[in-house]
């Protein structure tokens, strides 16, 4: 499980490849990955609060759109970023905790804020290891 | 990707078309708005994206990409597209995510022999009132039904909580408050994005700069003047957008589109970001409707600011915004689509104009402008980097071509990333004060991705854009002061 950004791609923007042995480590890669835009240092999100969500999509790509775009909306509408991710997917469906704390602009150091994720060239494929998805992200 | 460089036919020293047999599907030819040079600084993904553009159904004339263009998704940053609104689509990859970013531009009645003495404690002020920066909270945490009249009214609902000078709506493109806005179109989870940020600036390339009016920068005298510019004059600009709530309304709606698009409209997209709806249809009309809700809520967020930028010049100097003449000059959207009027073969014709990073620039005598400037051309404001300066430029009749539509900033050269790796937020924070701009950022990776070096030369663009004729010089605004989320 990992991910990496690469440059060169969307100038104005940010673009990452997550892979993952499985289905649920491709999604903690992609919401680490996401969380990692905005805050440099993810060992300084500590584990105060879970949220716990159910969503769906009607395909895998679709349903890690909808669930990096879920990370999102605790952002905005809660002040939330998330360090710990513990997902179960069944099919095009998932149940996940999410667990992190509000943000803090004395405590986390900030890059930029993530504004959607896009679908320019966005793209979800098993792999041999496994999964791999490759996203950019509208900052 | 495989990609081919297209060939460009010179139109003139400022105007180069692609034409439709460069790509499979173009409906029309595609033109850029550039000298040679601001051209060749270009990456490619942008003649990619400008001619995916020029397939999309019911696109009138030209697919345009200004000055600043810049690759973005589905439609480049800088590109603008004219659809007829009977056979035509509406597309929020032609609006982009931050719908109804935005330009702002307030004058005061300070030199800079005043504000100089008092800049470090002027923005830290604004730094405190403004809330800015990922997790920068409103001073307002509105109730769903307060949030109901934002996205329906606009700025107007401001002026009714005391956030601002009843003229503050005769000098906002629309008066800050759009018609065909139905909240009733707009998800839950857009509105609880958008509940904490009214009042805030947000992260990324937006910013709040104190200006100098330099004598040497004013182009246009008398025009100067009458919109209320002097020799030496502090002025106070800002861009920011819709924020969150924005940002959900284009992610709720491409999802919808990239449902119905080909299987109920059978409508083929060359990029997923170029989802679409027939601008008739149910799922079009509904989306204009969330679209104008998040355009009313960027014209409210910017009038909720600049109530604090009156109430801390205020505090700072002693003396009230009234005194200090603090009147805005004009608010301006460079991240929308609108229905309008322009001739098409000699006739009227309704469209529905996307401009993505793109700004209107109405010639005079057009009922969008506001009766107070009709008769001089639209006031445009253009952002530069945060080292180089900013523009105000009029409207000309010679825009017609292009909708009316100019640039709205520098464009990026540089990635994020290699500007991060270039420049040090701390270094350039030290750099720019040595240069008289003192800086407050809450982020100095943030900041290092901002720097001057990572945008094309703001003069270059708006060199481009006013010998193009789509616009035209009125004064140059030289940051003194900035603040960063």
């Amino acid at each position: 499980m990992s991910y990496r950004f690469i440059d060169g791609v969307a100038i104005a923007d940010v673009t990452f490849e997550a892979t993952g042995s499985t289905l649920e480590e491709l999604f903690e890669s992609a919401a680490k990955a996401v969380t990692n835009s905005m805050v440099d240092d993810l060992g300084t999100i500590e584990e105060k609060t879970t949220r716990k969500i159910s969503l769906s999509g009607k395909d895998q790509e679709r349903l890690l759109h909808n669930f990096m775009q879920e990370l999102l909306f605790y952002k905005d509408a809660e002040g939330l970023v998330f360090s710990k991710y513990t997902i179960k997917i069944t099919g095009n469906s998932l149940e996940a905790d999410l667990v992190g704390e509000e943000l803090d602009q004395e405590k986390h150091e900030w890059i930029t804020d993530v504004k959607a994720v896009s679908w320019h060239m966005y793209k979800v494929e098993k792999t041999e290891e496994g999964w791999k998805a490759f996203v950019i992200l509208d900052v | 990707m495989d990609f081919k460089k297209p060939q460009f036919t010179k139109i003139s020293d400022y105007i180069w078309e692609i034409s439709k047999d460069y790509k499979q599907g173009m409906r029309v030819p595609a033109r850029i708005i550039a000298s040679k040079r601001v051209l060749d600084q270009m990456d490619d993904h942008v003649y990619d994206q400008i001619t995916n553009v020029a397939t999309l159904p019911g696109i009138v004339n030209y697919a345009y990409c200004m000055p600043d263009g810049h690759s973005g998704y589905g439609f480049p940053i800088g590109g603008v597209a004219a659809m007829d609104t009977e056979e035509g689509v509406i597309s929020p990859g032609g609006i982009g995510f931050d719908i109804n970013c935005g330009m702002r531009l307030i004058r005061t009645n300070l030199t800079i022999d005043e504000v100089r003495p008092k800049l470090h404690e002027l923005v830290d002020t604004l730094f405190r009132r403004i809330p800015a920066g990922v997790g920068g909270k409103s001073r307002m945490r509105l109730s769903s039904q307060e949030f109901k009249q934002v996205m329906e009214r606009g700025s107007r609902w401001c002026i009714e909580k005391g956030l601002g000078w009843e003229e503050d709506l005769e000098r906002t493109e629309m008066k800050g408050s759009v018609e065909s806005a139905d909240s009733s179109k707009v998800s839950e989870k857009a509105i609880k994005r958008g509940l904490g940020q009214v009042g805030t600036l947000g992260s990324g390339n937006h910013y709040l700069e104190i200006q100098h009016v330099k004598e040497e920068n004013i182009e246009d005298s008398e025009l100067a003047k009458k919109w209320g510019l002097f020799p030496d004059q502090v002025v106070v600009m800002f861009h920011c957008g819709s924020r969150g709530f924005g940002h959900q309304v284009a992610s709720d709606y491409l999802n919808l589109f990239l449902d119905v698009m080909q299987s109920k409209y059978g409508i083929k997209i060359l990029d997923r970001e170029l989802a679409c709806a027939p601008f008739r249809s149910k799922e079009g009309q509904d989306y204009f409707s969330a679209m104008n809700c998040a355009v009313n809520m960027g014209f409210a967020n910017r009038q909720a600011i600049l109530h604090e930028v009156r109430e801390g010049f205020a505090g700072v100097f002693g003396k009230s915004a009234e005194d200090l003449e603090m009147h805005q000059i004009y608010d301006i959207c460079h991240n929308r689509a609108s229905v309008e009027k322009h001739k098409v073969g000699g006739e009227m014709k309704e469209l529905i104009v996307h401009r993505k990073g793109a700004t209107a620039a109405f010639g005079p005598g057009r009922e969008e402008i506001p009766e107070l400037y009709r008769n001089d051309g639209q006031p445009i404001l253009i952002g530069g980097s945060m080292e180089t300066g900013s523009w105000l430029l009029a409207g000309v009749d010679s825009a017609a071509d292009t909708w009316f539509t100019t640039a709205h900033g520098s464009g990026r050269v540089m990635s994020r990333a290699q500007a991060k790796r270039t420049y040090r937020g701390e270094e350039l924070q030290k750099n720019m004060e040595k240069k008289g701009i003192y800086i407050k950022a809450v982020s100095f990776k943030g900041l290092a991705e901002e720097a001057g070096g990572a945008y094309k030369k703001i003069d270059e663009v708006i060199d481009s854009a006013t010998s193009a004729g789509v616009s035209r010089k009125v004064a140059k605004l030289v940051p003194i002061g900035n603040i960063k989320g």
